[in-house]
């Protein structure tokens, strides 16, 4: 796994003198006094994170925790106060305005919140619009505009304007416009809060099949844990401008480091976002004749009504090649389900 | 101490006739001393108003008003409106308003691309830059403000009686509507579409062409409409500085109280006003007819 993104001690402060104000907050003073002494908003602190090629990292957290912020810090529509934004070893922060340019149209595209579409293009020309950008042959750019709009399924609509599809077939317009510029990194600023559950599931749905194929970088940005866990393969979980806690989604659950996770993972249904290999523990001289057999990247939600039928002593968590790689015992499932 | 409560203290006499007569005497000298070169600088624009004019009333009447209903029904696509037009220019030509009605036509098209011309890319640089917003705002108010009759005056005194005074004036009346208008509607373009257009790289004058102008366009739209119909308005004011067209008529009749004449060039010019109206504002909302429309559910 290699790196594609690397933030480290990313600072961002808002207000008349951010540099001045920056050495306020070196010197310890907190988020709330920032405001109240020096009229400063401490939007981003201390930010560290290392995102991995080809996985979809989420940042989560509630409106104001910072985290629309940080996804502006990646294609730099927002200056960072202080610190480093790496991108395939490329230094964001010190790019010059048509460097930077061609970082946005070449290695980045996003996906906004409230779609922002062009109202005065079709989806057509929404779609081919990086392209266009680009100055790219418009034949070109339509053939590859009309392939993606084939593919989040809007074939048919793409002399239609943006007025007049619903907000699910908008934020499709959106992706689309987002892949079509082929880009590596795919930005997604709460791109499905705004849609209806249904509709919000489909294109998490989508978005998953599509990155089985694609393999794009994906940071994807929201305040629903449920979709954090749905879609994140690492989740990054902010407050205030903080990094709460970083890890993967069973290392969340498990071990959540602070109350105000706790809080968040509180109602979370475990068997659907923890996998055997998570909560095995070593065999170590437990009996395991009679044990029930479950593949370690199995969730629990799969072998839980078998168990609850069969009601063995222990799990044999195997891997593919039917390799024993742990054991669950029923005291720890239900320790684990219980919390 | 009577005398200073009833009467406010005003200006000596002497130092009141002094200044007068300096301020007068130096803008003399300058218009003396600069107003051939005003003169030539403003020449183009002449020669196209001559050039529209010219144009208008030696070209076969019939032609004229094939062009003009051609236009009514490209811009409104609307068979109704432009029978209306067919019909009103009828009426202007059987009472003897043809030429007059030619002239003022003129002075609108050069007035109005003139205005376009200045008034969008001061709008679009008022947009741009909140310290250019804070000093235009100022100059459009006095120039909304100010009588028309009051800077009549010092460009008369510039330029003499005539046709460039006139357009000139017809500009100055009419151009603030588009450069306020142009500003709003750039500065009212939807945020994130901004940043949708910078997060896909592009440069600034693509992110003013592709996405801030046509997004303002229907308000852009609704400046020209003004700057037209504010035009027709100061054609007739413009007319006691020597601009030809359906104003000197009517100055006329209220001169001589020729009430028949009058009521009919007061009818033309509001006929004119009202096509050029009902066209500019039904192709206004056809080219963002896009904007509403029906819901298709998924």
């Amino acid at each position: 796994m290699t790196k594609k993104i690397s933030i480290k001690s990313l600072y961002k402060i808002f207000g008349k003198d951010p540099k001045r104000a920056m050495e306020y907050v070196q010197n310890g003073i907190g988020k709330d006094q920032l405001l109240e002494k020096h009229n400063h908003v401490l939007g981003l602190s201390d930010i560290n994170l290392d995102i991995e090629d080809k996985s979809i990292q989420v940042v989560m957290g509630l409106s104001g925790s910072g985290k629309s912020t940080l996804i502006r810090h990646i294609n730099r529509l927002i200056e960072p106060t202080s610190g480093s934004v790496n991108v395939e070893d490329q230094e964001i922060t010190n790019l010059d305005l048509g460097e930077l340019r061609d970082f946005r149209r070449q290695k980045t595209a996003m996906v906004f919140q409230k779609f922002a579409l062009l109202t005065h293009k079709t989806v057509l020309e929404n779609v081919s619009f990086g392209l266009d950008i680009q100055k790219k042959d418009p034949n070109e750019a339509k053939n590859r505009a009309m392939k993606w709009i084939d593919r989040v399924g809007l074939t048919g609509y793409e002399k239609k304007y943006p007025q007049h599809l619903s907000g699910g077939m908008q934020q499709r317009v959106g992706l689309a416009r987002a892949l079509t510029n082929d880009a590596g990194i795919l930005l997604m600023d709460e791109a499905f809060s705004a849609l209806d559950p249904l509709i919000r599931k489909d294109m998490q749905d989508m978005l998953l099949e599509l990155q089985e194929e694609l393999h794009k970088t994906v940071v994807f940005i929201t305040h629903d844990l449920d979709e954090a866990l749905k879609l994140g393969d690492n989740i990054a979980i902010l407050k205030d401008g903080k990094m709460d806690q970083e890890g993967i989604p069973a290392e969340i659950i498990l071990r959540p480091k602070t109350e105000y996770v706790r809080k968040f993972v509180e109602d979370v249904n475990r068997t659907r976002v923890l996998k055997a290999k998570h909560i095995m523990e070593k065999i170590n001289g437990i009996n395991t004749s009679g044990a029930m057999l479950v593949n370690q990247e199995d969730f629990l939600e799969k072998f839980m009504e078998k168990f609850v039928q069969v009601k063995p002593e222990n799990i044999l968590v195997q891997d593919e090649r039917k390799n024993n790689k742990g054991v669950i015992t029923s005291k720890r499932l239900s320790e684990i389900l219980r919390k | 101490m009577e005398n200073f409560l009833t009467k406010f203290p005003e200006m000596p006499k002497e130092t009141y006739r002094a200044m007068k007569k300096g301020v007068d005497a130096s803008y003399k000298s300058f218009a003396r001393e600069y107003g051939d070169a005003i003169d030539a600088f403003f020449e183009p624009l002449l020669q196209l108003l001559v050039f529209f004019e010219k144009l208008l009333i030696s070209t076969p009447w019939p032609i004229v008003l094939g062009v003009i209903l051609a236009l009514t029904y490209w811009g409104s696509r609307s068979v109704k409106i432009t029978i209306s037009t067919f019909l009103a220019f009828i009426f202007i030509g059987y009472f003897k308003m043809w030429n007059e009605t030619m002239s003022t036509i003129a002075i609108i098209m050069t007035s109005v691309l003139i205005s376009v011309a200045i008034g969008i890319p001061t709008g679009i640089a008022m947009s741009r830059s909140d310290r250019t917003q804070a000093i235009v705002t100022p100059i459009l108010d006095l120039m909304q403000t100010m009588p028309p009759f009051v800077y009549l005056i010092p460009i008369v005194m510039l330029m003499g009686i005539g046709k460039i005074p006139g357009l000139i004036a017809v500009v100055v009346y009419a151009i603030p509507p588009l450069i306020r208008l142009t500003n709003l509607g750039i500065r009212e373009v939807d945020k994130e579409a901004l940043e949708a257009a910078d997060a896909f790289g592009s440069t600034p004058w693509q992110k003013l062409t592709k996405v801030q102008l046509p997004m303002a366009l229907p308000t852009i739209f609704a400046g020209i409409n003004q700057t037209i119909m504010m035009a027709l308005a100061m054609v007739i004011i413009a007319a006691m500085i020597g601009v030809k067209g359906l104003g000197q008529p009517v100055l006329q009749s209220i001169y001589n109280q020729y009430f028949t004449k009058g009521v009919l060039y007061g009818l033309a010019i509001v006929i004119v006003a009202i096509v050029f109206d009902r066209v500019s504002q039904s192709y206004g909302k056809r080219i963002q007819k896009h904007r509403s429309g029906k819901l298709i559910d998924d």
